[in-house]
């Protein structure tokens, strides 16, 4: 829990954030120019970095991370739930169509 | 924790009572927004999740992106990460009442912005000359999918990022900004060439000029630093989802030859 006052005045924080994406993202596209990892673990590598940048977007340019519990929280957690919903409800039927082998 | 946060509101903007003590410690504009991304991340969720589907159950997937597509893609995910950062010290220079800085920023943002749409339409538009469409695509005749998922994924985080980049020019020039962008959008329709989609695509700034002028028409005012905070908030949301796109789209598909 950082205090408002504080952070305000450190511009640079927001520089490295910046850094900080632009290198996740060059270890992404690397990764995915030397297809590095088998299809699946590609994926899920991708998609874990992504989920760090995004978190990085979400809590310091979107200052999410600033603001009170209760806001953090309550967004956090809603958005979470509806894709955890989403997920369970899609993912396990796009495999099913595979296994039954309909073309 | 809220006390902080809306004591240094009132104490950053110096307008002590203009807002009602509130449930999130934050003014209403930003909660207001914060809901809204919420809503349209279910939307592109959705998008994603509708991608990611028609993907894993089709293995003849196509992967048409080389070196030139995802190059291209790389640098606009740069232009969208600067952009952020811009918009970032557009919002400091609003809160220290900086009104020169605040227009720099936000313009150096739109300028990112522009050049990502540019960049993508152009991309576009070499998959298009490919014979890529909504309903078909040559790489891959079983799976025409491909380019419905594509189209409708970039095609509506472009048209956010449009939208993004006429928020800001409102919030940074505001009655000013609607002749730019008229002229844009002739400059646009009489330059791009007849048989290329974003010929007719560019009338989405005519939508845009009317609905802007309408808003600066009923509700004219001077954006402040809260107004800059918010639209920053859209901005860094469009920024966003494009983490999830880049690699879902171009980099789980890369053609390496």
């Amino acid at each position: 829990m950082h205090d408002a006052a504080t952070h305000d005045d450190s511009k640079g924080q927001y520089f490295w954030v910046w850094g900080a994406l632009l290198v996740l993202t060059a270890v992404e596209v690397w990764l995915g120019y030397k297809q590095v990892f088998e299809p699946k673990l590609m994926l899920e590598v991708l998609l874990a970095l992504s989920v760090v940048k995004s978190a990085l977007i979400i809590g310091y340019f979107m200052h999410l991370k600033f603001e009170s519990a209760l806001m953090r929280w309550m967004i956090v957690l809603s958005v979470l739930a509806c894709f955890i919903i989403m997920y369970f409800f899609f993912f396990p039927d796009a495999g099913r169509i595979l296994r039954l082998g309909v073309k | 924790m809220a006390d902080a946060t809306l004591q240094h509101d009132v104490v950053g903007h110096g307008v002590a009572g203009e807002y009602e003590a509130p449930l999130f410690g934050a003014y209403s504009k930003k909660v207001g927004m914060w809901l809204f991304l919420a809503s349209d991340s279910l939307t592109f969720g959705a998008l994603l999740v509708a991608f990611s589907y028609n993907r894993i159950s089709n293995p003849a997937w196509p992967t048409p992106f080389a070196v030139q597509s995802i190059t291209n893609a790389t640098i606009m995910t740069a232009c969208l990460l600067s952009s952020s950062l811009t918009m970032v010290l557009g919002v400091f220079a609003a809160q220290r009442h900086d009104r020169a800085w605040t227009r720099n920023w936000l313009l150096a943002t739109m300028i990112f912005g522009t050049a990502f749409i540019v960049l993508h339409g152009m991309e576009w538009s070499h998959l298009i000359e490919e014979g890529m469409t909504p309903f078909s695509n040559p790489w891959a005749p079983t799976v025409p999918q491909f380019g419905g998922t594509f189209f409708t994924l970039t095609g509506m985080h472009m048209l956010h990022v449009t939208i993004g980049v006429i928020y800001l020019g409102v919030i940074a020039f505001r009655k000013w900004f609607l002749p730019a962008l008229a002229a844009i959008w002739i400059a646009g329709y009489f330059l791009i060439p007849a048989n290329n989609v974003f010929h007719y695509g560019i009338h989405a700034l005519g939508l845009g000029l009317i609905v802007a002028a309408v808003i600066l028409f009923l509700k004219p005012k001077d954006y402040d630093a809260h107004d800059v905070e918010v639209a920053g908030l859209y901005w860094h949301f469009v920024d966003l989802v494009w983490m999830f796109i880049f690699p879902l789209v171009y980099l789980m598909s890369t053609k390496i030859v």
